[in-house]
């Protein structure tokens, strides 16, 4: 999450060369297949990977087929949708309060942590929980780079999957579907629900 | 002690170049149509605009030198900013936001406590801005910029976005703020009533370029400036309140050699004034207006010296500045007046003024 905060702030309020080529590298999971993003996450991470082998030798992390690279995979999928979430807020904000900020002696870091993130806090929030919501239905890249494991990397969709793969496993199925549909509502209503209180509070 | 700023930038619409001092403490009131450059000065000032060449000096502290490549960043200034939108943070309360500038610097020359009671604000310090009224809004928003205890309060067009009564409503605590404050204010604004309220001294900027600057008595009586064609043009003086005469219910104010009686007004004895005389009250007369004496309803028949004369065609009239020792009025009168009085620099004049006429606005 703070990176995807940090990125949307970037993107948002930075001018620099290479700018749309870092917005298109942040975007890229929300277009790539995630069966891609899986597989490239299994280049980078697995145990023979670049970072992978890293964080291996001097951690002792394994990611691949575990729980943290079923976490890993999820998000690296929301990243593009956090970071659009966060951006539209921030470009929402008020510049002019910033100015106001630095008038009275606010540094950049200051105005970021006390007037800029306060103000961008509906967008986080909501971006938040649509990414937990779509973290739990995510299927292409965990299966790829974490596999399917029960109790360990198997998500909501994965499980459904499965049980439709035995024969008479309709029913469980139709159990998990309905847990899924459950979740989901919970999270698109509390996100609505958090970001009306936020904006009271704001006074908008 | 001044303030002093030199300033040049180019925008693609227009080309700024704008110098002048300022009093310290005191009000300095930047006069001119919109577009005209004000805005760009202020936002100098407060280093929120970098300009191509400028040079800005506070009572001997350098805030900007581009000569010598000197660039205080905003936050690293001490200026108040007071915003025409007056830009209250929205997620904190009253009392935070006036805070805010106040946490951030070690200074205190300044008193919570003071600027609260100064400006009325006690009641709304646990409120958050978006349930404050335009009015309240923007005193908090000078209490803000007054904690941050700036080198310099900086107001940009503070009453514009307000309406009438709002504005009515503010005015008074910025004059009671102005004769407390021990630091230099530059005031941008595009409303007489507004400058003539506050300044002490007023820089007339028309395309980016001043058109005259210096005290506001001055400016304001001379007849070649633009401020003097406009329909509420009058000069000002500034007096002191010399005796009531509770029997005639008049009040006799001293202005340098000039007496003015003006209908009683509710000021202590020995207290300076600011009195506005519009124009087109002013009737001039050659000749022995004395002798009327009792037969005429004038209480105010101030001797004087045409000083200049200026053509003022959108009226169909002249406008003629009379020196009067010190001060100086201004009279809009008609060109075929001139004529038969056969004014000229340095004809000797009586200005005649109705007390009713003449406008007192309140301490100096």
């Amino acid at each position: 999450m703070p990176v995807a905060i940090l990125t949307a702030w970037v993107l948002a309020r930075c001018r620099f060369p290479g700018r749309s080529v870092l917005n298109a590298l942040a975007h890229l999971p929300l277009v790539l297949p995630p069966v891609v993003t899986g597989w490239l996450l299994l280049v980078l991470f697995g145990v023979r990977g670049p970072f992978g082998a890293l964080l291996n030798d001097w951690f002792g992390i394994r990611l691949v087929f575990t729980t943290a690279g079923a976490t890993l995979a999820c998000a690296v999928m929301v990243f593009p949708v956090m970071v659009r979430a966060v951006r539209l807020s921030l470009e929402a904000a008020d510049p002019g309060l910033e100015q106001a900020a630095r008038t009275l002696g606010a540094g950049r870091l200051d105005r970021l942590i006390n007037i800029t993130l306060p103000l961008a806090s509906p967008g986080i929030l909501v971006g938040a929980i649509v990414a937990y919501a779509t973290c739990l239905g995510e299927f292409g890249a965990v299966i790829t780079f974490a596999a399917s494991i029960p109790g360990q990397t198997q998500t909501l969709p994965l499980a459904i999957y499965a049980a439709l793969q035995v024969p008479g496993g309709e029913a469980k199925a139709a159990q998990l579907s309905a847990v899924s549909f459950t979740l989901a509502l919970i999270g698109l209503l509390a996100s609505e629900w958090a970001g009306r209180r936020l904006h009271a509070a704001l006074g908008r | 002690m001044s303030l002093s700023v030199e300033l040049r930038h180019h925008f693609p619409a227009i080309d700024i170049a704008i110098a002048f001092s300022a009093p310290s403490p005191g009000v300095t009131v930047l006069f001119g149509p919109s577009g005209s450059g004000k805005s760009t000065v202020i936002a100098a000032a407060a280093g929120l605009l970098r300009a191509d060449s400028c040079r800005i000096v506070i009572d001997g502290a350098v805030l900007a030198d581009t000569r010598s490549g000197i660039w205080l960043p905003p936050e690293r200034r001490r200026v108040g900013l007071v915003f025409q939108d007056s830009r209250l943070f929205p997620h904190m309360s009253v009392r935070n936001n006036l805070v805010f500038g106040m946490r951030r610097t070690a200074e205190r020359h300044i008193d919570f406590d003071e600027v609260v009671e100064l400006l009325g604000i006690r009641a709304l310090l646990a409120r958050r801005p978006h349930t404050l009224s335009g009015g309240e809004r923007q005193r908090v928003s000078i209490g803000r910029a007054l904690l941050r205890q700036p080198q310099v309060l900086l107001m940009d067009e503070p009453l514009a976005s307000l309406d009438a009564a709002r504005k009515a409503e503010i005015l008074p605590y910025l004059a009671r703020l102005k004769t407390i404050l021990r630091l230099p204010v530059l005031y941008v604004t595009h409303s007489l009533d507004e400058l003539v309220q506050l300044a002490d001294s007023v820089v007339l900027i028309e395309a980016g370029a001043v058109v005259a600057a210096g005290p506001v008595a001055a400016i304001s009586a001379r007849a070649d400036l633009p401020l003097a064609q406009r329909d509420d043009a009058g000069a000002m003086l500034i007096c002191r309140v010399a005796a009531h005469d509770a029997a005639r219910q008049l009040t006799r104010l001293s202005c340098g050699a000039a007496t003015l009686w003006v209908p009683q007004a509710d000021l202590p004895e020995g207290n300076d004034v600011r009195v506005r005389i519009p124009a087109r009250e002013v009737i001039l007369a050659r000749g022995d207006v004395a002798s009327l004496g009792d037969a005429l309803s004038l209480h105010n028949v101030l001797p004087g010296t045409v000083r200049a004369i200026a053509a003022d065609p959108g009226h169909r009239a002249a406008l003629v500045e009379v020196a009067l020792g010190e001060g100086a009025v201004l009279s809009r009168v008609t060109p075929d007046a001139i004529a038969r009085l056969a004014l000229a620099a340095g004809t000797p004049v009586l200005a005649l003024i109705k007390s009713m006429s003449v406008e007192v606005l309140g301490g100096a």
